[in-house]
């Protein structure tokens, strides 16, 4: 494990995570949510008809159907009082320098560019609703490997789009993929041809930065056969007096013996609602890993899914959830066996503080087709104080026969003596607790690039002294 | 007035009074070496000595560099100079112990995270980690592994020595560090405390068994019973102890010498 730098939490919190530039926007929507700001959205992008027509579907989808009572509290969501779409500049760009200076500036205290300097390929970096700065590197575009903005990739590879675009996650599937579906706008798109290996992570950065703004990005990626990709999106965002929320879609096919990885680290700040769906197909032989890391927001719901839908197929999700004062992540991870001999794990990591509440809520499904397969699911608790609480909701439906599946879970507690040995050594109460918690998530952490293990890190530590939110 | 000064302390367990007054002064360049049977309040001593929450103070003080360290706590005291080498070294999952080494060096030396100039530098951690490992005959492969997780009882107890040596206390507490250690280990947990005997360090052995007495030789002895000294004096009570065990004190009809298969 890395060492954990420290931070100045006073200055260099504010100076990193909580900055704010002022808003110069284009093009602002008006609040609320009915079909002529729908329409606008899709003139503004000068789409095809098909796709106005599938977002003004969307839109009836998501006012049919009721919002979702099984897990948290989003009863306070005001739909109307939302911006659902904004473009931070009107035109795309290329290069480092092209960027307008105000968003370049934001950047810049990122650490975008080193980050570039150092491994990334492409940056495809959201700013407000719609992806601003885009780069890829030449031979990746000479590998036949397409990473864009989604709104891109519908005016630029409109067949390849309109092929898988839905295909995995419908509209109907649930009201906030309805509600995506109807205001998307930005995400990353990534098509990795037959037998490609893109060996260095594709990274995007995301930002929230206008109050009240709505976020639904829209993230599309195709692993062709025998191909493999490891994308990564780290979000770090200001912090804001009013609510908002972050609803977003991906939808990945990984296809025969391709092999996808995809890394999330999320650190909303704690008046987000953050509502995502995630759900990958996996082909014959395919393997999808999900690393999903949670931090901030005030309500996360998100279970990562993969329907193992051919013989061999592989699927894994290792998630974080970390929940402080006020928050609940409830947060998870979804197994659906289609085939024979698939196999699935599930890891989840759960910490909560303060009060905080973490849920562990996952579905194994097992169809009648889907015999010799396997399923293994992990569920690690930490309880920082007695005002802090976790549950588990397994669900499991087994309709195959000769399969394995098995459940574990374990609910601790940082323990006395732990924190007497650390701090025996002179190490003080606070940072014991950080190495603890550090310790805990380290078979996540590990599974991270080493910026973003550093990363994580550090926000566990801000997250700690409290001072987050 | 002694470099360290433990004065009319007493100390209980869940309302059980353990200790019911231990006075002892140590200067540094001494070794101590306190004795006891089972039960005598070892253990409270130790603890209560580095402020383990578990164990309450009921009265008397803890005199080192001018402050009552009862009143400290646990890191405080670790950064004043104490050390204790626990008899069960706890498992903490997820962190290296190179990580832990460096983390526990840089808070001794003041280092929060600011002021570079007391961080330790990898070249200066790598060559005092390098010296160290070699007296213990303990390997590299040991440092990514996790806090004592998975380690053998003798490699929990090298490495408790292991932190001694890099933390370079003034007062150290060595709990039952022999128990469980087959010969060669207390032989290179000897060598390495000794290695740091010296006018800079004062040391406190607790020990059911005079056996790692023959390897760090102490220049005083204290016989613990049911929570009070019940004698001290010289390197000569080990001996005796050797001998009649704790018969002596009636209620402690206990040998101070490992019976031959008791000897790993």
């Amino acid at each position: 494990m890395a060492t954990v730098p420290k931070v100045d939490v006073g200055t260099d919190y504010k100076e990193k995570y909580g900055f704010f530039v002022p808003e110069e926007y284009v093009f602002k929507a008006k609040r609320g949510l009915n079909p002529e700001i729908v329409k606008e959205i899709s003139w503004m992008k000068q789409e095809p008809e098909w796709m106005t027509k599938m977002r003004l579907r969307s839109l009836e989808i998501f006012r049919k159907k009721p919002m979702p009572t099984w897990g948290a509290d989003l009863s306070v969501i005001d739909f109307e009082n939302i911006f659902y779409y904004l473009k931070a500049s009107d035109k795309q760009s290329k290069t480092w320098e092209e960027l307008p200076p105000d968003i370049k500036a934001t950047y810049d205290r990122l650490g975008v560019p080193e980050a570039e300097r150092k491994f990334l390929a492409g940056v495809s970096a959201q700013y407000e609703s719609e992806v601003v700065y885009h780069s890829l590197q030449k031979e990746l575009t000479a590998k036949g490997v397409i990473f864009t903005d989604t709104d891109s990739a519908l005016r630029d590879h409109p067949e390849l789009f309109k092929e898988y675009f839905g295909t995995v996650i419908p509209p109907a599937d649930n009201k906030f993929a309805a509600l995506n579906t109807a205001v998307w706008s930005g995400g990353s798109f990534i098509y990795v041809p037959k037998g490609v290996r893109v060996d260095i992570p594709l990274q995007a950065y995301f930002r929230i930065n206008a109050e009240n703004m709505g976020q639904f990005e829209r993230t599309l990626i195709i692993c062709d056969e025998g191909s493999f990709v490891h994308y990564i999106e780290g979000c770090t965002a200001p912090i804001y007096t009013t609510d908002s929320l972050h609803s977003a879609v991906v939808e990945i096919i990984v296809k025969k013996d391709a092999r996808c990885r995809y890394t999330t680290i999320q650190n909303w700040s704690t008046n987000v609602f953050n509502l995502v769906t995630k759900r990958a197909m996996a082909y014959a032989d395919a393997t999808m890993e999900w690393v999903d890391g949670n931090l901030g927001s005030q309500i996360t719901m998100k279970y990562p899914s993969v329907y193992l839908m051919e013989p061999g197929a592989k699927g894994d999700v290792l998630s974080v959830a970390f929940a402080g004062k006020g928050q609940h992540q409830d947060a998870g991870g979804k197994m659906i066996h289609v085939a024979p001999n698939t196999t699935s794990t599930i890891t989840s990591k759960s910490i909560s503080k303060a009060g905080g509440r973490t849920s562990y809520r996952g579905h194994i499904k097992m169809y009648p087709d889907a015999k010799n397969s396997k399923s293994f699911v992990k569920c690690d608790a930490l309880l920082l104080d007695d005002e802090s609480r976790s549950d588990t909701y397994p669900y499991n439906d087994v309709d195959a026969e000769n399969v394995t599946l098995g459940h574990e879970a374990t609910v601790s507690k940082v323990s006395d003596e732990q924190l007497f040995y650390l701090m025996s050594r002179g190490i003080t109460r606070s940072e014991a607790e950080t190495m603890i918690v550090n310790g805990f998530i380290e078979p996540f952490t590990k599974e991270l690039p080493l910026e973003y293990a550093v990363e994580l890190n550090r926000l566990i530590q801000l997250e700690m002294e409290g001072s987050v939110g | 007035m002694a470099d360290f000064e433990i004065k009319d302390l007493r100390a209980s367990v869940e309302g059980k009074e353990i200790l019911k007054g231990v006075t002892l002064a140590i200067n540094k360049g001494e070794v101590h070496a306190v004795m006891g049977p089972n039960g005598s309040g070892k253990s409270t001593l130790s603890h209560t000595l580095m402020g383990h929450p578990g164990y309450t103070v009921d009265g008397g003080e803890v005199i080192f560099k001018g402050q009552n360290v009862l009143a400290l706590e646990p890191d405080e005291r670790a950064r004043l100079g104490m050390f204790l080498a626990l008899q069960y070294p706890v498992v903490v999952p997820g962190i290296s112990m190179t990580n832990f080494l460096r983390t526990a060096l840089n808070a001794k030396r003041g280092y929060d995270g600011k002021d570079k100039s007391k961080q330790v530098t990898p070249k200066e951690f790598r060559s005092l980690l390098k010296s160290e490992l070699e007296v213990l005959h303990m390997d590299d492969s040991f440092l990514p592994r996790y806090i004592n997780d998975g380690f053998s009882g003798g490699e929990k107890k090298r490495a408790e020595i292991l932190q001694m040596a890099i933390l370079k206390p003034e007062i150290a507490i060595l709990d039952e560090t022999d128990s469980g250690l087959d010969i060669d280990s207390i032989k290179f947990v000897a060598d390495a405390v000794n290695r740091m005997r010296g006018p800079d360090l004062g040391v406190l052995i607790i020990t059911h068994y005079t056996r790692i007495l023959q390897f760090i030789k102490p220049d005083f002895v204290h016989v613990l019973v049911d929570g009070k000294f019940v004698l001290s004096g010289g390197p000569e009570i080990a001996d005796r102890l050797e001998k009649t065990g704790y018969s002596e004190w009636a209620e402690a009809d206990e040998p101070a010498v490992l019976k031959p298969e008791e000897v790993a």
